[in-house]
């Protein structure tokens, strides 16, 4: 296989609060190539949103951040200056944002928004960045493309304002994009029409993507890779077929059972859930951060926890096949 | 729907809402009908899932039931009583609204003793002892630890404060509970535990939800009966196992195709929708779904569809009217 258009290795994300420092991102590891699409799982806080902002050199100035190899195309982008950053976000890395409401300028037109990075980053003119701009709207599903150039984010609905950003992350044919939630905020008729759109794009253009995402029923059906996040660390990376079908980490099988399956769950039956909180991540973390959640916790869990399985389906877990046949025994 | 009204806590009959709505400075104030003559009626012990796209008029329709909007026409009654009769406090003891958004719905500057016993103090319930113990009760009912009365809203997480509204709901011993979006805020592990918790409380105190969620899964799972709404009228009704299984108008067909489940491999379904949910100012003429209906003719476009009962509830659709002149087209 060709090299990977972006390569982490042990990433690390230090925000120092009051009483220390919390270890919010804790060495993850992962390789994206062209063409794929990863999906990043976890609830809030577990870190997900901080990896990709530090991927884009987004983070706050406070918040530090540490990794052995984070490659774009072969540019570093630990040793990256600022100018260089900038020269590469929007032009050849994009992102897209959760809150469509927040996320565009209320003072400046649609079409004034679009044209912004190509006019910066490519040698085109105002006319054929407009033009530009307009085939993207339609290629986004956007009616009356040209007369929308002219409008404010106000008088746009919400998931027209996420078409608009999604217009604008494509505009210079970038070939990596972070979709942080993109659809959260919508219906789930948008929903899945955005989801569809990211998708044939992705496959049209060649992009790759990150999507992140706290919504098992999206990974699955976008990811060809998925990686769930608990408190900092990837403790399950694989294909979906592997994750959905076979969920190695006692947590992905915890948050699976979390949700009411239809046609599956029994309705009005009680739901799994994942007994406890998140624990604090200031300090040292020893050992697995699940396992005072976990249902198969033993004495070794405090220890360095094994990665086991292969390259293919990775799973951080002291039991070998992470408890998943014994929960599969047990009676329902 | 009329036959078994005897037994119904809640019952709405034609209730309509119409907003004037200005269009610029100048405009001339038109009328917009955020509820469009519903009719429902809610017996005892059962949950009625609202479900629709934003805009639909779930949420006007909740505030109406709520007594915070009175309605431009037609009638909410409880108990066969009629609501505008009765003053809102006694209509406060008898509905009780969850709201979406923990963070905004507890004042951050009363501690929680205050937050769950402001309805015994506006109705002059007892005295500081028995708020004491009532506050204590109600607590250990939703699942929280009594020494959380001191402190406040901001030093709790996202399951905990909608635990803290549920006690507040329900410290007056409501009949009936409107949930407007209760779990939409919170990540999947806590959504399961508010939604255990739900179904509990009404197993035990005989509660009555009206449950409102653009989540299918999750309505599919609590919700007893359902009914859809678009463009502010209801456009099925029925049980939940009809509707879920068999569902009959085509934009219920296209809100369950919509709903992504956590199945790889299948991708992302093409509800051929369309995007444009039409604006209410201008509704579409005859069957207000027909712009987007793949199913539409030029009969949908010019004349409304009248209610239909079906076996297990009703639908506004010609395809389900044996009276249409399109399913006479059909048999000849």
């Amino acid at each position: 296989m060709s090299d990977p258009l972006l390569s982490v290795r042990n990433l690390t994300i230090d925000i120092p609060v009051g009483a220390g420092t919390l270890h919010a991102v804790r060495g993850i590891d992962f390789d994206l190539h062209r063409g794929e699409t990863l999906c990043i799982v976890g609830e809030s806080g577990s870190g997900k949103s901080l990896t990709s902002l530090a991927v884009m050199g987004l983070l706050g100035k406070n918040i530090r951040r540490g990794a052995d190899r984070m490659e774009f195309d072969g540019t570093d982008l630990i040793a990256a200056g600022p100018r260089k950053m900038r020269a590469l976000r929007g032009a050849r890395m994009s992102m897209i944002f959760q809150e469509p409401m927040t996320s565009l300028n209320p003072a400046y037109t649609i079409g004034d928004q679009l044209t912004e990075a190509l006019l910066l980053h490519k040698r085109v003119g105002r006319e054929a960045a407009r033009a530009r701009a307009v085939e993207l709207l339609e290629k986004v599903g956007i009616t009356a493309a040209e007369s929308r150039l002219s409008q404010y984010p106000h008088q746009l609905s919400g998931g027209l304002r996420q078409r608009v950003m999604i217009a604008m992350a494509l505009m210079c044919e970038p070939e990596l994009i972070i979709a942080d939630e993109p659809t959260t905020a919508l219906d789930v008729t948008i929903q899945a029409q955005i989801l569809r759109l990211l998708y044939d794009l992705g496959r049209e253009m060649n992009m790759a993507m990150i999507l992140i995402t706290h919504d098992l029923g999206v990974v699955a059906r976008v990811a060809d890779k998925v990686a769930v996040m608990y408190a900092g660390e990837l403790v399950e990376t694989g294909s979906a077929t592997d994750v959905f079908n076979t969920p190695s980490h006692p947590y992905t099988r915890g948050l699976l059972r979390c949700i009411p399956l239809p046609g599956k769950t029994e309705r009005g039956s009680e739901l799994g859930t994942i007994p406890g909180i998140v624990p604090s991540l200031i300090g040292d973390v020893q050992g697995c951060a699940f396992r005072t959640r976990c249902p198969h916790a033993v004495a070794s869990c405090r220890n360095t926890i094994p990665v086991q399985g292969g390259q293919a389906h990775a799973f951080r877990c002291v039991h070998a096949d992470g408890k998943r046949q014994a929960e599969e025994e047990m009676p329902a | 729907m009329t036959a078994d009204a005897s037994t119904a806590v809640l019952e709405l009959r034609g209730v309509t809402k119409t907003y004037r709505v200005k269009q610029g400075i100048f405009g001339k104030a038109r009328p917009l009908t955020a509820v469009n003559d519903v009719s429902l009626s809610l017996p005892r012990g059962e949950v009625l899932g609202l479900v629709g796209e934003s805009g639909c008029g779930k949420s006007t329709l909740a505030k109406i039931l709520l007594g915070l909007e009175m309605p431009t026409d037609g009638k909410v009654l409880i108990d066969g009583k009629e609501i505008l009769a009765q003053d809102r406090l006694s209509l406060a003891r008898r509905i009780q609204p969850i709201f979406q958004d923990p963070y905004s719905s507890l004042n951050p500057r009363k501690s929680i003793f205050d937050i769950v016993s402001l309805p015994l103090r506006v109705h002059g319930v007892g005295g500081p002892g028995e708020w004491d113990q009532k506050v204590r009760e109600i607590l250990d009912i939703v699942g929280l630890p009594a020494r959380v009365m001191n402190t406040y809203p901001s030093q709790m997480s996202g399951g905990q404060r909608q635990r803290v509204a549920i006690a507040r709901a329900l410290i007056m011993k409501p009949e009936i509970v409107i949930c407007d979006e209760p779990t939409s805020a919170l990540d999947v592990s806590v959504q399961s535990q508010i939604l255990n918790l739900l179904g509990e409380l009404r197993r035990e105190f005989g509660l009555t939800y009206l449950f409102i969620s653009h989540d299918l899964a999750v309505v599919e799972h609590l919700a007893t009966r359902v009914a859809v709404m678009y463009l502010g009228r209801v456009v099925e009704e029925s049980d939940v196992a009809g509707l879920f299984d068999e569902a009959g108008h085509p934009y219920t067909q296209a809100l369950l195709k919509s709903v992504l489940t956590p199945e790889p491999g299948l991708g992302v379904p093409d509800t051929q929708l369309g995007m444009a949910y039409p604006n209410p100012i201008d509704p579409p003429s005859g069957c207000q779904f027909h712009p987007r209906c793949p199913m539409a003719t030029d009969h949908c476009k010019q004349v409304a569809p009248r209610p239909v009962a079906t076996p297990r509830g009703r639908v506004e659709c010609h395809l389900h009217d044996p009276q249409s002149p399109m399913n006479n087209a059909k048999v000849a």
